[in-house]
């Protein structure tokens, strides 16, 4: 019964996006100024680089329950901290793997690149992003602890 | 610590949030957040009457946190932190929720659901300012000394200027004689005058000046450090020299393309401008009855879209002067478009246009032909604005070629840190309102290595520059954002992960010396040289080090906050 009622609702993921200061944070910005309308799901929470970010950091919101969490973060060759956005992209490759070890849909967790003047990529980003989790689904996974 | 109060102030900007989020609703709901003490709207909390209502609020609900739902805190972060701090409030005991640009703007068809983002997005801000703490920046000397690269008219106004001030200037040429480009030139328009007489008196003041000390033929080689206390190295004629400076200024010019086009370096009688120039100097430029000039060659195409700007009122000027020499000579200036911004050029290319030399239209899909098999016999062009194809006699082609880049940029940038824009010139901090610095606090920039830029130009974005970079000279000391990373050496393992990570050799290993810890080694950060990234704070495997302002406290109540766990 549980399972018809959720069907018949329309899910709405909710989704985390950690925006890099200096390029993510200020695309979003640029989106906004431009008024590029988007879809609702997205939340940003703002960091100085996308190598601030923890991967327990992630692991812990995906086993909280959200549906989503990305990374955006420099394009390679452009981190304000001349190599942060490395150490992201190294630790994501290891974090997917992670995720599917421990039964998490590798695809819940996203790492692209926006830079500072690319508005219509952070809103060509956060749509896709949208539709790509809408389709996975709710995330099921809970921390059992 | 006190237990946290915490102030929240929900924006209406007008319309621009207030027209889309229903911002009542979300002051409510924010006055149900734990350890929210106060909540209210303003129409406007950056205006005069929104930062007295933060500054009252603060003193009226002894509030300690404070949190503004409005804009975004890359524009207003600063003015909210000053309301703070001018009530008594540690300004690092804010945080900043964007609710127009991530969501009022960018939702406008979706009143409800943006109401309920801007809520969670209100919630995740009031999660992170409870465990917000109050820091103090970081102040470091600045060494009274400035670098200026490139000994131009723009770098020696810079060093000038910088002297004329009582600072110690290192100045860094990389050719073996001061004056740049303006050494090669004939005249400078629109005053017809010979370059030397301005080179010369600047040269003298810039070589005669006590305050500055030249490195000639010299390469910046290394610089580390960061605004107040940069360590440089150059390449001083084949030895190295070592030198501190508080502060760096970047004017090392451009050079003239010489183009693969109109049969250049193949017919003797095709010259660029500045070859022009060379023999109009030197007196070697000989006989001439027909003269062509084609302009924009090499510029405004599709590898190279930009306009150098300088090459049209160059060709004028040459132009005249071609006339001058022979009055009976048939000059042709070839353009696509001309630039001859300000009162004095538009008036000279007046001038010029009745002395006689004549300007033909050609268009970019119809160019120009050079004729001839060992030098140039004729141009062949279509006049646009007549309709027909000329064919004018010649005997001397002159090409007007733009600015471009320095090869060196590409080094000069990975040595100091400073960006590179398109076409490869070097790029500031912000193309409108930060015209003469770079993002990297202390790095100036100015003349042609920016843009092609013509002599007065070069010479006011030298004082420009000079005048930016004396203010933390004169200020003896800079601030830096508390945002540094903090090691626990109490929990710190000394394991080196944070020292490894970091881009900016800002941790260090050491023994420590605190009481009860003697001997053990932990990680310790250099405020001065650490930049804010927080790259070590992700890499400690236990958690001992932290990014102020980013802790991993404050980043997982925000997470925590979104998705309803505590």
């Amino acid at each position: 019964m549980q399972d018809t009622k959720e069907v018949q609702t329309e899910f709405k993921p909710k989704i985390l996006a950690f925006c890099c200061n200096w390029c993510a944070y200020a695309g979003a910005d640029l989106a906004g100024v431009s008024r590029f309308q988007m879809p609702t799901d997205v939340r940003v929470i703002r960091v100085m680089c996308s190598g601030r970010v923890p991967p327990e950091l992630i692991i812990r919101a995906l086993a909280n329950g959200l549906d989503g969490v990305m990374i955006l973060g420099c394009h390679p060759g452009e981190c304000h901290y001349s190599e942060g956005n490395y150490l992201t992209r190294r630790r994501a490759h290891v974090l997917k793997r992670l995720l599917s070890y421990i039964g998490i849909e590798p695809e819940r967790f996203q790492l692209r690149w926006v830079s500072a003047a690319e508005g219509a990529k952070f809103s060509a980003v956060v749509k896709e992003t949208t539709d790509k989790i809408t389709a996975l689904g709710p995330n099921r996974w809970v921390d059992k602890r | 610590m006190a237990a946290p109060r915490i102030g929240v102030f929900i924006c209406h900007c007008g319309t621009n949030i207030g027209g889309i989020v229903d911002v009542p609703q979300v002051v409510e709901y924010a006055k149900s957040l734990p350890y929210v003490a106060y909540a209210a709207a303003n129409l406007y909390t950056c205006s005069e009457e929104g930062i007295s209502s933060i500054k009252h609020a603060i003193k009226e609900y002894d509030l300690n946190r404070v949190v503004v739902a409005s804009c975004t805190p890359r524009t207003h972060q600063p003015l909210f932190r000053n309301a703070c701090a001018d009530a008594g409030l540690n300004p690092y005991l804010f945080e900043f929720v964007n609710i127009r640009e991530h969501c009022s703007w960018i939702h406008m068809q979706n009143r409800r659901e943006a109401t309920e983002k801007a809520k969670e997005l209100v919630k995740m801000g009031v999660a992170k300012a409870r465990w917000l703490d109050a820091q103090e920046e970081f102040e470091s000397d600045v060494y009274p000394a400035a670098m200026v690269i490139g000994g131009g008219v723009a770098g020696m106004s810079a060093a000038l200027n910088l002297a004329n001030q009582g600072f110690e200037v290192h100045l860094v040429e990389k050719e073996p004689e001061l004056g740049g480009r303006l050494l090669k030139l004939n005249r400078i328009f629109p005053i017809n005058k010979d370059p030397s007489e301005l080179v010369e008196s600047i040269v003298k003041a810039v070589e005669g000046h006590s305050k500055i000390r030249l490195h000639m033929p010299a390469v910046v080689k290394a610089a580390s450090g960061y605004i107040g206390n940069f360590d440089i190295s150059v390449d001083e004629g084949g030895k190295e020299v070592s030198f501190k400076a508080g502060v760096i200024i970047v004017a090392t010019g451009a050079q003239v393309l010489k183009p693969e086009l109109y049969r250049y370096g193949e017919l003797a009688n095709v010259l660029t401008q500045l070859d022009l120039e060379q023999r109009l100097k030197d007196g070697k430029l000989g006989e001439f009855q027909n003269v062509v000039m084609i302009n924009c060659v090499g510029a405004r195409i599709p590898e190279r879209p930009y306009c150098s700007r300088l090459c049209c009122m160059t060709a004028i000027k040459n132009a005249a002067l071609m006339k001058e020499i022979n009055s009976e000579a048939k000059v042709y200036v070839l353009y696509r478009d001309l630039m001859t911004y300000g009162v004095e050029f538009e008036e000279y290319y007046r001038e010029v246009k009745e002395a006689g030399v004549r300007f033909i239209r050609y268009t970019p899909s119809n160019l120009p032909q050079v004729i001839g098999a060992e030098r140039v016999e004729s141009v062949r062009v279509y006049d646009e604005l007549m309709d027909m194809e000329l064919e004018l006699p010649c005997d001397l082609l002159v090409l007007a070629t733009p600015l471009i880049p320095n090869d060196d940029n590409e080094e000069l940038s990975r040595i100091l840190k400073v960006p590179i824009g398109d076409g490869g010139f070097f790029l500031e901090a912000h193309v409108k309102l930060r015209p003469v610095e770079f993002a990297m606090d202390g790095i100036y920039v100015g003349g042609s290595c920016r843009w092609p830029a013509d002599i007065r130009e070069s010479i006011a974005q030298g004082y420009a520059a000079a005048s930016e970079a004396v203010i933390p000279l004169r200020q003896g000391l800079v601030k830096v954002e508390a945002i540094t990373a903090t090691v626990d050496p109490k929990i710190c393992k000394g394991c080196g992960t944070c020292a490894l990570v970091c881009p900016f050799d800002a941790i260090e290993l050491k023994e420590s010396e605190i009481r009860g810890l003697e001997g053990k080694i932990v990680s310790e950060v250099n405020t001065a040289l650490c930049k804010g990234c927080g790259l070590c704070a992700a890499a400690c495997p236990n958690g001992a080090v932290q990014q102020r302002g980013f802790t991993d406290m404050q980043l997982l109540s925000m997470v925590n906050a979104l998705s309803g766990k505590r």
